[in-house]
């Protein structure tokens, strides 16, 4: 097993086989943009649904029942299984490459990963087709969601436990990646900005994830096996799920937001030819915010009325975290300062991506004050405010990153016009759609209401908002006639198209399974800079030529997750014919044999040999 | 490998298994203290001491137990462990916000 | 030199755990997991004081709970806790057999434990009707302690299916890191156990 098979040209079957069975980091990159990306799709048109509904007054273009599904899947499926597995895409398509990585840490976690994230989704998605999808919110507070009939939250509960299983050993890889297999000379604080956020949001993913499991099993015995946590008749108490899910809910937020913050600071430094201006206060900013983020939680629930003392104290912290943030955006306008910038789409992103995430910000502050809350809370002046940070932060940042990065996954370039394009019709969608909703909420108009009355001044400002979205979701489409025309023009571009600064430009796009052939020696930070500066093409190498370890493919974690899908289904349905216990024991059984065979099987992996590397240099 | 250097590495491991028999013998007696540390506190609840006395002292016999339990027995105060103890106490810190939440902003 | 050649050297470092890469982003990994457990209980516990004074005018902790079975089954824990040590310490002297043994008998004290929790179980259903559906405070409390027992019955299981695997082949740099961490694993379970005899069952007769 030490052939190159991966310059062979292959069959549509085994390409098929190659993606179910990979354990490549830069495959399974690819499998989670396309997963996030159709999943960002779906929730897209959740989105569009709405507001049409809300287009016009007392509309009825669909059932409330329906309206209450629509709103909790496209929040579920937004923040679930778009936002996290597209941040996922890049950091495995780019943090082993930035730090001179040859793999990540456990290949074969990450790939399960990535499974028990789509087979979680899927799970979460198959209520549509089975009478009714979850409909408590995408925050399921209790007893509403306790008591809600029909399956829908129980797709809810074991799909996000399943998927949630996924992420947070996708976040343990990440962690021990960055420490663990960094490049000879690549110290902490020469460490990309990008790694470092996704660091700080695996860390954090690590801490806040474990919450949100307890919530949900709490929740899947209240549902399933009749316990009675949230029941207050048997003394169960509702407000402890308000705070599982938001310890964990709010770091959540900053995991998003954090690897955005990372992509926009490549692509600043890159396209003003600058290095990044203050990156030690950016490090130390990125660290602060993972610190205060998990002391914050309970500014979603100042109206649960917890106590003066208490709403004080999360209202002090949460107005904290302004301070870094404050820092952050300083740092890149002091970064574009001077520089000789260049504006391309993904600049434009991150050009759009300040003043509009700088509002979202602000927002944050008012609703931080807790008395100024009571009038806010439920109110659209909240949904404005959360819109601001998540799609003027985290998915600007995301489709920034997909225009940087393209090149580096694929090879190709994706088209520039078209790339404006959709960014302009984005950027004036997106601010169409929210900048008036702040108002909305102002006037007094209450989320999640699936019509509004006629004569309340709400007419206007909704129908505007509609109108936006649909700006929003033409961009997406032209976004996707982009991706299609560059992928078949398939026009390759070379290692590093941007003239960029840091390690992953330095090895061919998109980059040989192996990654670097020789480990490269880092000397400072924007290594690959150090070295354009000194007249030099590519990086130095650390290592003379020599075998290189890989590990070998494995199909198993997609069983495994197939298994737990079983499960799961047996878990929801056992609860109307215990036959489907059966269900649980045999899904339960294929996922724990798995495990077994994982364990005893041993796994050496298999060597490239050096005399293959340098056949390969010479053809 | 020349015969020097076998005899090195031969003295490097009678070294190092001399330097984890002594070890062991700290274990040893970090487990009698915590099996002590155990029966005190069982003892104190038997005995039916005051409420406002047992249960501070059994939490710090709890929480010194558990420092046992890591710096000895899991081998945390060795080298190597600064980022396993970093996450851990990430952790732990974690932990804290959530049971103080639970325990103080739950009410009823 | 081939795959097996590394993985089985002549002398065995004194910390084969983490003699290989993959031996140390094991060992990273697990301790990292370790710290997102102790959040996981954490918020059991969490749920758990918060609930256990709402027995639903059912059976309350004074009622249940008797100290002489749990001050054993902590004997019993913490016993096996020091033969894991014992373990880890014949591994690091390259003792397989050793190892095994002591290994084997900390299993047998895992399981001697568990053999305890299925009792007091049973004792609570059967003889006071105390289930997980009697009040919010018999919901949280076999939340808590059955995740626990959960956590013993895969620590369990783990140990034994490493000793069965490596029974005829002996200690190498690929099976030394396994070893490791299950032995961490276990140590975890005791420390919970400490809050667990604390928190549930002493403070909840007093």
């Amino acid at each position: 097993m030490s052939t190159l098979v991966a310059n062979e040209k292959k069959g549509f079957g085994s390409t098929i086989w190659d993606y179910l069975t990979t354990v490549d980091h830069k495959k399974i990159a690819i499998l989670y943009l396309i997963a996030g990306g159709f999943f960002f799709l779906l929730g897209g048109l959740e989105a569009l649904a709405i507001r049409v509904q809300l287009i016009k007054p007392m509309n009825d273009f669909v059932s409330a029942g329906f309206y209450n599904e629509l709103i909790t899947m496209h929040g579920t499926t937004m923040i679930f299984l778009a936002a996290m597995p597209l941040i996922f895409a890049f950091m495995n398509a780019v943090v082993p490459l930035q730090i001179g990585a040859r793999d990540v840490a456990f290949p074969f976690l990450n790939s399960l990963g990535f499974w028990l994230f789509l087979f979680g989704g899927i799970l979460l998605n198959v209520g549509w087709f089975t009478g009714g999808a979850a409909d408590a919110g995408w925050t399921a507070y209790t007893p509403l969601s306790t008591t809600s009939p029909g399956h829908g939250v129980d797709y809810y509960v074991l799909g996000l436990q399943i998927s949630g299983a996924g992420t947070l050993m996708g976040g343990i890889n990440f962690l021990v990646t960055i420490i663990n297999m960094r490049a000879p000379g690549m110290t902490y604080m020469r460490m990309p900005l990008f790694t470092w956020t996704a660091f700080v949001a695996s860390a954090l993913i690590l801490f806040a994830f474990p919450a949100l499991t307890v919530g949900l099993f709490l929740m899947m015995f209240d549902r399933m096996f009749d316990s009675v946590f949230f029941d207050a008749a048997m003394g169960g108490n509702s407000v402890i799920w308000q705070h599982l899910f938001w310890i964990f809910g709010h770091p959540e937020v900053y995991i998003l937001i954090l690897p955005a913050f990372g992509i926009f600071s490549e692509i600043i430094a890159t396209f003003s030819k600058k290095r990044l201006f203050g990156y030690t206060a950016m490090v130390f900013a990125t660290v602060l915010i993972g610190f205060l983020g998990f002391m914050v939680w309970a500014h979603h629930m100042f109206t649960v009325g917890m106590g003066p003392a208490a709403n004080s104290i999360f209202a002090v912290a949460t107005m904290a975290i302004a301070v870094p943030t404050g820092i952050k955006i300083f740092n890149w306008l002091f970064t574009l300062w001077g520089g000789n910038i260049q504006i391309n789409t993904a600049m434009l992103w991150a050009l759009g991506f300040i003043p509009s995430f700088t509002i979202g910000g602000m927002t944050g502050v008012m609703l931080a004050a807790a008395s100024a809350d009571y009038q806010y809370h439920d109110t659209y002046f909240v949904i404005a405010h959360f819109h601001y940070v998540i799609v003027g932060g985290v998915v600007f940042g995301l489709l920034a990153g997909t225009h940087y990065f393209w090149p580096k996954m694929f090879g190709t370039i994706l088209d520039e016009t078209l790339g404006k394009i959709t960014f302009w019709l984005f950027f004036i969608g997106f601010h169409m759609t929210f900048f008036i909703q702040h108002f909305l909420g102002l006037m007094g108009m209450p989320r999640r209401y699936w019509v509004f009355l006629e004569g309340q001044g709400l007419d206007l400002g909704n129908l505007i908002s509609s109108i936006g979205a649909f700006l929003m979701g033409i961009a997406t489409i032209i976004l996707l006639i982009n991706v299609v025309k560059t992928s078949v023009k398939n026009e390759k571009v070379g290692a590093d198209p941007w003239d960029a600064r840091t390690l992953e430009w330095a090895i061919p796009s998109p980059p040989p399974f192996y990654n670097f052939k020789q480990l490269p020696l880092v000397r400072g930070l924007d290594p690959l800079w150090i070295e354009k500066t000194e007249g030099r093409k590519g990086m130095t190498p650390a290592e003379p030529l020599g075998d290189i370890h890989m590990p070998n493919n494995s199909f198993l974690p997609f069983i495994m997750s197939v298994g737990f899908f079983i499960a799961g289904l047996g878990f929801i349905y056992q609860k109307d014919n215990l036959a489907w216990l059966s269900a649980v024991f045999i899904g339960m059984g294929i996922a724990l044999g798995c495990m077994l065979v994982r364990s005893l099987k041993d796994d050496l992996g298999y060597h490239i040999h050096k005399e293959d590397l340098q056949k390969e240099a010479k053809e | 490998m020349t015969d020097k250097s076998m005899t090195t590495i031969d003295q490097q491991q009678q070294y190092e298994q001399e330097k984890r028999k002594q070890e062991m013998k700290q274990q040893v007696i970090t487990f009698a203290l915590m099996i002590i540390f155990t029966i005190v506190a069982f003892g104190m609840v038997m005995a039916e001491l005051p409420k406002l006395f047992v249960i501070p002292i059994m939490l710090i016999l709890a929480a010194v137990q558990v420092g046992f339990q890591l710096y000895y027995f899991m081998h945390m105060s060795h080298k190597g462990h600064e980022m396993p103890s970093m996450m851990f106490y990430g952790g732990v810190f974690a932990a804290f916000l959530t049971i103080l939440a639970l325990v103080v902003l739950v009410w009823w | 030199m081939s795959e097996q050649d590394v993985l089985n050297p002549k002398h065995m470092p004194s910390n084969p755990e983490q003699a290989t890469l993959e031996g140390k982003n094991k060992f990273l990994g697990f301790w990292f997991f370790l710290g997102g457990e102790t959040v996981l209980f954490a918020s059991l516990f969490g749920t758990y004081l918060a609930l256990r004074d709402s027995t639903n005018g059912g059976a309350s902790s004074q009622d249940l709970f008797g100290l002489e079975l749990v001050f054993i089954m902590t004997m019993l824990l913490l016993t096996s806790s020091l033969t894991s040590v014992y373990a880890m310490y014949h591994m690091k002297n390259n003792d397989f057999k050793r190892m095994m043994i002591w290994l084997g008998i900390t299993v047998a004290l895992g399981l001697g434990f568990l053999g305890f929790e299925i009792y007091e179980f049973v004792h609570y259903i059967h003889d006071y009707e105390f289930t997980m559906r009697s009040s919010a405070f018999g919901s949280a409390f076999y939340t808590l302690v059955g995740f626990h027992g959960g956590h013993v019955v895969f620590g369990l299981s783990w140990i034994i299916a490493l000793m069965f695997r490596n029974a005829k082949r002996g200690l190498n740099l690929y099976n030394a890191p396994k070893f490791y961490i299950a032995s961490l694993y276990w140590h975890f379970i005791d420390v919970v156990w400490v809050f667990i005899f604390t928190v549930v069952y002493l403070m909840g007769v007093l």
